[in-house]
């Protein structure tokens, strides 16, 4: 068993039986296949085109375009090009992609939480949730949001307003009351359930901390409830309209105009983001060295939100809220948000956060038990463990399928076209390609965004999961 | 050092046994963990058996106790204070059904329907008999003799539907079906090609595959509908159906592919090396050793493929097929049955329509994978 076998000639076996050669051969006839269909493709193409008069150039991109859109984030109108029509299309595409991954994140993890609560009341509600919004078509829920809540809304003149929230400083003795009387049940509940010694008394003791919590909640409730629009004196009031108004036309928000000063407020919150990290650094190296923790979150808060906010008073509030004004028939002033915006992004963010709230709790279900056993044993409650021990296991689990949830949602932006939002399938792969008729150039460049938007982000999660790969046991 | 103190208690017998909790079982303990475990659990509790007592009489009474059951039209449906006008998808079911098929011929649809199921659940029943067989019929015998029912022939007698008279369940049914019937073949070849070690065919896959992946099914579906008919000659331009139809089947095969690929990955590599040292071919390898195994453990996979597919049947009507979804559009808007009600009606029955099917396929991929997992629990 040595060198001499190794350099034998290899046996001789016919040509069509040799493995390297029949790869050679596969590789030549596929190949030659594909690029003979592809060929027959663009001939045939060419052909019909020039037949029928279709343009085969790009020279309609600079061509003045003659429609208008109703949402635009760059200067557009009739007289612009072609081209800042396909702007306008994709950048509205990106506006209600990168809006809707905010909230279908924000839900799907609350939900993905809630699905494996331990409270019946939550978990049910995130599974019926779930189990709903996954099995339903993306198309059917989006014409349900604009087609049977948006579109029947009242016209402007009896739009529904949200009303304002006033807090006035608390001057009835009667909220006091509500209040200790929710202080007391809830300690009164406490201590009959530390007392539990024999088993009547544990049942007693059981009653009577769930009778506490219902009425310390009721009381609170009732407390917060009393002084709700009480005239005078009271805590919470509705007042007038807030300048948020829901119509058919749309949701009329107020427009924030910045004066000058502003830039001081804009300064202490680069000075607060700057300090809450350098207070971050300080914390995480104090308990390091010494095991003592540190209120990062409030410090945090306080800094992001209180020196931006001081800034504001002391340059003398330099933003000014102009609300939409009913003039007429319609509103004048603030912010119109469309409705088929609206419809878009409900339908979108609430049917993907049906699909993240399943990852994130295959996620967290991933994560071994022991780790949130070890957890409980050295002493943390369930929310750190959560925030400390499990989600930070479960996030390598949970990121890659939830890059892939965000593509899918960009993806499933291009369903504007059935409601009418001007996303760049609507504007240029619809009105575009209809008054050109350059086909072909119109879907190969709306198809090249939506691929260059996908593999760039598969490149990137692939360049984040080989930085955080777990080394293989 | 010094004498030992004596303890000032020493217990000279076992403290008394205490008795079993008995209310550490059953309801009580059940209620307490999962509804009253704490300040917030109880809030939590409340504030969903509150909703439930709010939500329930409005729906019991806008669903069934209110709703109109019987009307020819939308009067009674119009009344103020009327709930679901259930009366309007009883009168518009045969629209859902056929849409514009011809009346005389839908004998033609439901048998194909039934063909569908019948064929549905013998390949979905587990252990049933010669599932080899109802592969073939459902793969390739039944997709022939639908087309040849549905559009008529006149050798066998049956008169011509064209297929712009098509529409409703039964075509989101068709637009399914060819979808699944032809990406399954599609993406086990996609995937084999993705994996195979011929660097040509490897490249041709992935770039198919990723291609098709990294777009919104409407572009494919656009790209179908307005360039096929311009890659080929003039003469044979695709039937207004087809072309959506070619649209969905090469879109559900990329999907497939990626699902087979991580069944053929799935597999250990022993397989591969002993089914080549039994000295079998390539094909013939992948026939009988490698695909059976890797397609078993993607079940799951598969069926999320069709439920996903499924749902996005619905979107075919971008280019003008009017398929279920399409058919409730059209009669929602129908100026006889207008009303505050019919926009939701319609949606609810369409949500229905889907759910059932949908959650129906998710349950039984579930039942699936416990059956699958049972083989190698230890």
């Amino acid at each position: 068993m040595s060198g001499g076998e190794q350099g034998a000639a290899r046996p001789q076996v016919p040509l069509l039986h040799d493995p390297r050669f029949r790869g050679i051969l596969a590789q030549a006839l596929t190949a030659l296949v594909v690029i003979s269909l592809i060929w027959a493709a663009v001939d045939n193409a060419a052909t019909n085109m020039r037949a029928r008069g279709i343009p085969t150039n790009f020279d309609f991109w600079d061509r003045t375009s003659g429609f208008d859109v109703n949402q635009t984030l760059i200067a557009y109108s009739a007289i612009s090009t072609y081209g800042q029509a396909f702007w306008v299309g994709l950048l509205n595409t990106l506006l209600v992609a990168g809006i809707g991954i905010v909230f279908a994140t924000l839900l799907g993890f609350l939900l993905g939480v809630m699905r494996l609560s331990a409270n019946w009341a939550a978990r049910s509600f995130a599974a019926i949730y779930v189990e709903t919004l996954r099995n339903v078509p993306l198309l059917l829920q989006l014409l349900f949001w604009y087609n049977a809540i948006l579109t029947p809304l009242p016209a402007p003149r009896a739009s529904l307003g949200m009303p304002s929230v006033t807090l006035t400083w608390p001057d009835a003795p009667s909220f006091a009351l509500a209040l200790a009387a929710a202080g007391g049940a809830f300690f009164a509940a406490r201590f009959a359930r530390s007392r539990a010694e024999d088993d009547a008394r544990e049942l007693l003791a059981s009653v009577g901390a769930a009778l506490g919590w219902i009425v310390a909640l009721v009381a609170l409730l009732f407390g917060a409830s009393v002084f709700i629009g009480a005239p005078g004196g009271g805590v919470l009031h509705w007042g007038g309209p807030a300048g948020v108004y829901l119509n058919n036309r749309g949701l009329l928000l107020p427009d924030p105009r910045f004066g000058p000063g502003f830039e001081w407020v804009m300064a202490a919150l680069a000075l607060g983001v700057a300090l809450s990290l350098a207070f971050g650094i300080w914390a995480r190296r104090r308990q390091a060295l010494s095991g003592a923790q540190s209120p990062l979150a409030l410090v945090s808060l306080a800094l992001i939100l209180g020196l931006p906010l001081l800034a504001f008073f002391a340059a003398g509030g330099p933003v000014t809220l102009e609300y939409p004004v009913l003039r007429g028939f319609n509103f004048q002033g603030g912010v119109r948000v469309l409705p088929e915006f609206v419809a878009l992004l409900l339908g979108l963010s609430l049917y993907t956060a049906a699909f993240i709230a399943e990852e994130v709790r295959a996620g967290v279900q991933s994560v071994a038990r022991g780790q949130t056993e070890a957890a409980h044993a050295l002493g943390l409650r369930a929310a750190p463990t959560l925030r400390l021990v499990v989600l930070p296991q479960a996030m390598r689990v949970i990121l890659p399928p939830l890059t892939s949830q965000y593509l899918n949602l960009t993806k499933n932006s291009s369903l504007a076209v059935f409601i009418g939002y001007p996303d760049l399938v609507q504007v240029f792969m619809g009105t575009v390609l209809n008054q050109t008729g350059a086909a072909v150039q119109v879907i190969a460049v709306t198809m090249a965004v939506y691929l260059t938007i996908s593999l760039a982000t598969s490149g990137l999660m692939a360049l984040y999961a080989r930085r955080t790969a777990w080394a293989e046991r | 050092m010094a004498e030992r103190t004596t303890p000032s208690f020493l217990r000279t017998e076992p403290s008394p046994v205490l008795p079993p909790p008995v209310f550490a079982g059953g309801a009580v303990k059940w209620v307490r963990e999962n509804m009253l475990a704490g300040p917030g659990s109880a809030l939590f509790t409340l504030v969903g058996l509150a909703f439930i007592v709010w939500a329930t009489p409005g729906l019991v009474r806008h669903l069934i106790l209110d709703a109109v059951w019987t009307s020819p039209d939308g009067v009674a449906c119009r009344a103020p204070g009327a709930g679901a006008c259930w009366s309007f998808i009883a009168r518009k079911l045969e629209f859902f059904l056929y849409a514009s098929y011809p009346r005389d011929m839908v004998w033609r649809v439901n048998l194909c329907l039934a063909m569908g199921a019948v064929l549905a659940v013998w390949l979905l029943w587990p252990g049933a008999a010669r599932k080899g067989l109802g592969a073939a019929l459902f793969f390739i015998v039944y997709p022939v003799a639908a087309l040849v029912l549905l559009h008529g022939s006149e050798a066998l007698g049956l008169p011509k539907a064209p297929t712009d008279l098509w529409g409703g369940i039964f075509l989101s049914m068709i637009v399914a079906t060819v979808g699944i019937v032809f990406s399954l073949p599609g993406g086990v070849l996609l995937a084999l090609g993705r994996r195979s070690r011929l660097p040509v065919v490897r490249f041709f896959a992935t770039l198919f595959i990723e291609f098709v992946r990294g777009v919104p099914f409407i572009t494919v579906l656009f790209m179908a509908n307005t360039m096929l008919p311009l890659f080929v000659p003039a003469s044979w331009s695709p039937d207004r159906l087809v072309r959506p139809l070619v649209g969905v089947s090469l879109f559900a095969s990329a999907y497939m592919a990626e699902v087979v690929r991580a069944g053929l990955q799935a597999i250990p590599r022993g397989q591969t090396e002993g089914a080549m040292a039994l000295g079998l071919s390539y094909w013939k390898m992948m026939r009988l050793i490698i695909l059976p195994q890797a397609l078993t453990v993607v079940i799951p996979g598969i069926v999320g493929i069709f439920i996903g597919l499924f749902k996005d049947t619905t979107l075919v009507a971008v280019v003008g097929i009017p398929d279920f979804l399409r058919t409730v559009e059209t009669a929602r808007l129908d100026p006889a049955w207008a009303g505050p009600t019919i926009s939701t009606t319609g949606y609810l029955f369409a949500g229905a329509f889907y759910w059932v099917f949908c959650f129906g396929m998710s349950r039984y991929s579930l039942m699936m994978e416990r059956r699958l997992a049972a083989g190698r629990k230890r």
